[in-house]
């Protein structure tokens, strides 16, 4: 269960490939298997339809979590389940969907070996409480998804664009933002030229 | 007039001490060009010495082998555009490195390249030295000052604290030496320069090896002191670019940086002469006392030729193994032309008249060039100390042996 | 949002015990040129005379949008992409977005692929090691071990150069396997750099290690314990050195490091000696790692069967190696088209760079230079 497997019982695979090369119909590809644990029995005790989802992907474990209880869940995952060491906080844009944005937390606990990935939908101007708390890590990286998404963390102590300068307008990994997109005004005052293109 | 001029010529001292300006004059301006070549020198054996213990090769297309890189360096600085901070000083700007210049030249006054070879002789030769020298402090304050910027001003502080700071301990160790001279029979000490290598000689040890391992342990002090005293590694963190803070000379461009650049050069070479005077042996040649008679005065005395004709092979062997392509064919002649110079020195430094006046020099500028190629061999080797580090090696390591060093040999002195 | 921030709105606290006299707090720029570090990297600095009390790393000047332009660009064109990131450890880039693609699209690049990946980029890690070394004695004062670590760099950067064609950004993974079969004589190659890098390490190690003025430089010089490189999320040789014997390699082990035997150094302190000594004992475990996978190289094909044109099935994937400066981490997400819908890195720089601050409190400014040197940062790799 705690390690990655890159070779995870499902179909699909190399094989029936390779004897129909130019099959339209792809096979099924590998599919989410429920994840078992006593983490997941203790959390959907705790929270029950909180929980919407607990899969292994791919050998990889991840929670979908209702956005109301994921900051105390991230909190219980780090006090109790040891999981010490925060690897990643970014964000997904599904502009299609009525909740936006996906939040995504990538835990590691040193003591278990084993990864967990916690993913939480919000919407649109929907501010999310900040983990800089629990983590330290998290101070860069949730500037990092502020300056890239726009997605507020409250309480985070210095929350300003990171990568961006501090003037631009927009935020970039959005998918309505593109390609070669600027900030033209931004680019016309502190550059001094036209546009950037 | 001419009796004025010849009269000096018969006499056994210094022209100084003789009183003949005219030959104070003419010594003057042996010493300043020789000085001068000696920087320039010293220029093109940095970047070269430094390069090859990089692995690479340094300056090699302007002169053969990059010798003509240190004239090329000084037409560039001439021609430089002269920038001068508008908020600056502006007489405080010129005069900084004037100050310096003159503090790290005057001392040359009373270099002891010999016997009766310095411009004179002051009887307090060395306190001159040490006192002079510590007037380029001023200067660097000055230049830090005077750039009405405040990188500048805190390199300069820095440097000049630093300064101060080992002037201390070199000082002390100075003492101890200047100790060592009146352990003669009459009991007097002398401050002279020439003073102290006749007593080195009247003794029959260089002060190196007097009470072992006390003259040596102040002799590694002042030889410590000394690199902290010109601002060189590993003690430049003033002059560092990597550190934060620009060192003093940041605002000079042009020839005023250069005129900073050679007295510090100055300064190496005459702090490393107080060294060779007062520790070892001065003039003399090696072992004066274990191998003596005719034959190894005579042996002795060769060696300058053979070392500039060595010089000269080794020059010939780059003549040699220069490539052998039309563009290179000026580089090889003037490599060996420089080549058949060196020759001509060594085959004139045979010559028994001369053999038996230019040995002294010799010796000293030998022994001097050691230590300008150590000054080198530091800088390639050894990282940077910082600053608080720098000021507690110079107070809190330096200061205290000194002072053990010297009430340890006055104790000898007595006792021995 | 258009009003420029303040940047030291947080460096309220380490202050000096106040006096009735004015304390001299000076604000210094350590601008984004600067020749120590290491990159455009922008450091403000709030010092007491020479004490740091607080400082601010402003990024970003690098930023390529990198992540932003994998979003439309298919799983094989963002390939050469990745290698820009951490561009002294091109292949170690590579090697980890391959595997995350091999990872989502289910296929295992073959033996003899994963022992070349291995070679490579444990050669990789090397030349990344003597590049920092080169550089940190550089900023500390030593300039002549950065010209001998370059001599000695530019070996694998010829085998790189026989095997793909480029020194640098390699580009030299593919997904499912690699493209080029290594070249004659690369055995011998590697083999003969095996035989005459040892002694050039220990070249290095005579001039620094015991060198009092570089003792006295690195040692206790940014600090930082283990908890709190694990609060901060600091991992690589900063990681190691404060104590934890923890290595990706051998915590998850992917491409064939499992078959290998090598140790982890750890070291005790935490301080920057100690992240020193732990990277030169890392640049002879990388030496073991390719004695053995050269000598055991299998045989067989290069290349897994992945289909020309690559639609993963949708779904995530989070995937890390061990480059040489830290956990390398890619999280992408497929939507079942071509392109992928996101693609994450997770850059072992960037989450070090924030351990600065902590490491550099109380320190001298001069300290701060052999700080950012010793974390070992890339500013293409923090700035993406």
């Amino acid at each position: 269960m705690p390690e990655e497997t890159k070779s995870p019982p499902s179909p699909g695979g190399g094989e029936p490939k390779a004897v129909k090369p130019a099959a339209p119909a792809k096979p099924t590809g590998p599919v989410p298997v429920a994840w078992e644990s006593p983490l997941v029995t203790k959390l959907k005790r705790q929270y029950g339809s909180g929980i919407h989802e607990a899969n292994i992907y791919l050998g990889q474990n991840y929670l979908v979590l209702d956005t109301s209880i994921t900051h105390e869940v991230l909190q219980i995952l780090r006090d109790e389940e040891q999981f010490d060491y925060c690897v990643d906080i970014t964000a997904l844009h599904y502009p299609t969907h009525e909740k936006q944005f996906e939040l995504i937390w990538i835990l590691y606990s040193f003591p278990r070996n084993q990864r967990v990935r916690i993913k939480t939908r919000i919407a649109e101007g929907e501010a999310f409480p900040s983990s800089v708390a629990i983590w330290p890590t998290a101070n860069w990286l949730e500037r990092e998804v502020f300056d890239m998404f726009g997605i507020r963390f409250e309480g985070h102590p210095d929350l300003k664009r990171i990568l961006l300068p501090d003037g631009w307008e927009g935020h970039p990994l959005r998918k309505d933002y593109g390609i070669i997109q600027q900030d033209q005004k931004w680019v016309q005052i502190n550059l001094g030229i036209e546009s950037g293109q | 007039m001419l009796d004025y001029i010849t009269s000096y010529l018969g006499m056994n001292t210094t022209p100084g001490q003789a009183g003949n300006v005219f030959w104070a004059l003419v010594y003057i301006m042996i010493v300043f060009g020789g000085v001068s070549v000696a920087v320039m020198s010293m220029n093109w054996l940095e970047r070269k010495a430094l390069a090859h213990f990089q692995i690479r090769l340094g300056p090699m297309r302007v002169g053969p082998h990059g010798l003509l890189q240190p004239i090329a360096d000084a037409i560039k600085l001439m021609t430089k555009e002269d920038i001068i901070p508008s908020e600056a000083d502006k007489f405080v700007f010129w005069i900084a490195p004037l100050i310096i210049l003159c503090a790290s030249f005057t001392v040359y006054i009373v270099i002891p390249f010999g016997p009766t070879h310095a411009i004179t002789d002051l009887n307090i030769g060395i306190l001159f030295m040490l006192g002079v020298s510590s007037l380029s402090v001023l200067g660097v304050v000055m230049a830090g000052w005077a750039s009405n910027s405040h990188y500048p001003l805190i390199g300069s502080l820095r440097s000049s604290a630093q300064m101060i700071s080992y002037e201390v301990a070199m000082g002390l160790s100075v003492v101890s030496a200047i100790l060592m001279t009146s352990l003669n029979k009459e009991g007097t000490g002398t401050l002279s320069m020439i003073g102290i290598v006749q007593a080195q000689q009247q003794q029959q040890i260089w002060f190196l090896f007097k009470f072992f391992p006390l003259g040596f342990i102040a002799f590694a002090i002042f030889a410590i002191a000394m690199v902290a005293e010109t601002n060189r590694a590993p003690f430049d963190l003033p002059e560092a670019e990597s550190e934060l803070t620009a060192g003093f000379h940041t605002e000079y461009s042009g020839l005023r940086w250069s005129l900073f650049m050679l007295g510090e050069y100055a300064a190496m070479i005459a702090v490393s002469s107080i060294a060779v005077t007062l520790w070892l042996g001065g003039w003399m040649r090696p072992f004066p006392n274990t191998l003596t008679g005719d034959t190894w005065d005579l042996v002795f005395s060769l060696i300058p030729g053979f070392s500039f004709l060595g010089l000269a092979l080794i020059a010939f062997i780059g003549v040699v193994r220069m490539p052998k392509h039309p563009y290179f064919k000026i580089q090889t002649l003037g490599l060996a032309g420089f080549a058949a110079v060196l020759a001509l020195i060594g085959l004139v430094l045979f010559v028994p008249a001369v053999r038996d006046r230019i040995q002294d020099i010799f010796w000293f500028c030998a022994k001097v060039a050691g230590f300008m190629y150590l000054y080198i061999w530091y800088r390639a080797t050894f990282p940077r100390y910082r600053f608080d580090q720098l000021m507690k090696v110079g107070w809190k390591v330096l200061l205290p042996i000194a002072i053990g060093v010297l009430i340890l040999t006055a104790i000898a002195g007595v006792l021995f | 949002m258009t009003e420029p921030t303040t940047y030291l709105s947080h460096l309220e606290l380490g202050e000096p015990d106040k006096t009735y006299l004015d304390t001299n707090e000076l604000i210094i720029n350590m601008g984004p040129q600067h020749p120590a570090t290491h990159g455009v990297l922008r450091v403000i600095l709030k010092l007491d005379g020479e004490k740091v009390l607080g400082t601010e790393c402003v990024i970003g000047y690098l930023h390529r949008g990198v992540e932003k332009i994998a979003e439309h660009r298919t799983y094989t064109m963002f390939n050469p992409y990745v290698d820009r990131m951490d561009y002294v450890a091109a292949v170690s880039n590579g090697l980890g977005y391959c595997e995350a693609v091999e990872k989502l699209l289910n296929v295992e690049a073959p033996p003899r692929a994963q022992y070349i990946r291995v070679i490579l980029t444990e050669l990789n890690r090397l030349a990344s090691h003597q590049l920092w070394l080169g550089t940190h004695a550089l900023d500390i004062g030593a300039m002549t071990p950065l010209f001998y670590t370059f001599r000695d760099r530019e070996e694998i950067l010829k085998i790189f150069e026989k095997y793909c064609g480029a020194r640098l950004t390699t580009h030299a993974f593919r997904i499912g396997g690699c493209l080029y079969e290594t070249y004659d004589g690369f055995e011998g190659d590697v083999k003969k750099f095996l035989d005459f890098v040892p002694s050039k390490i220990d070249e290095y190690e005579e001039l620094l290690t015991t060198n009092r003025i570089w003792v006295e430089r690195t040692k206790n010089v940014g600090k930082i314990s283990a908890e709190d490189c694990k609060a901060l999320g600091v991992t690589g040789p900063v990681l190691r050195a404060s104590g934890v014997k923890w290595d990706i390699r051998k915590a998850m082990p992917y491409a064939a490091y499992s078959e290998f035997d090598f140790e982890i150094p750890i070291g005790i302190n935490g301080d920057t000696y100690d992240r020193y000594l732990v990277r030169m004992e890392e640049m002879r475990q990388s030496l073991r790692i390719i004695r053995q996978a050269v000598e055991r190289i299998p045989e067989g094909p290069i290349m897994a069967k992945v289909p020309k044109v690559m639609k993963p099935p949708v779904g995530e994937v989070y995937h890390s190696i061990e480059a040489p400066k830290g956990e390398l981490g890619y999280f992408i997400v497929s939507d079942g088209s071509t392109q992928p819908y996101r693609v994450r890195v997770r850059p072992p720089s960037f989450v070090n760079l924030q351990a600065l601050d902590l490491m550099v409190r109380g320190a001298l400014v001069a300290d701060v230079i052999a700080v950012i040197g010793t974390l070992d940062i890339v500013l293409g790799e923090v700035d993406r």
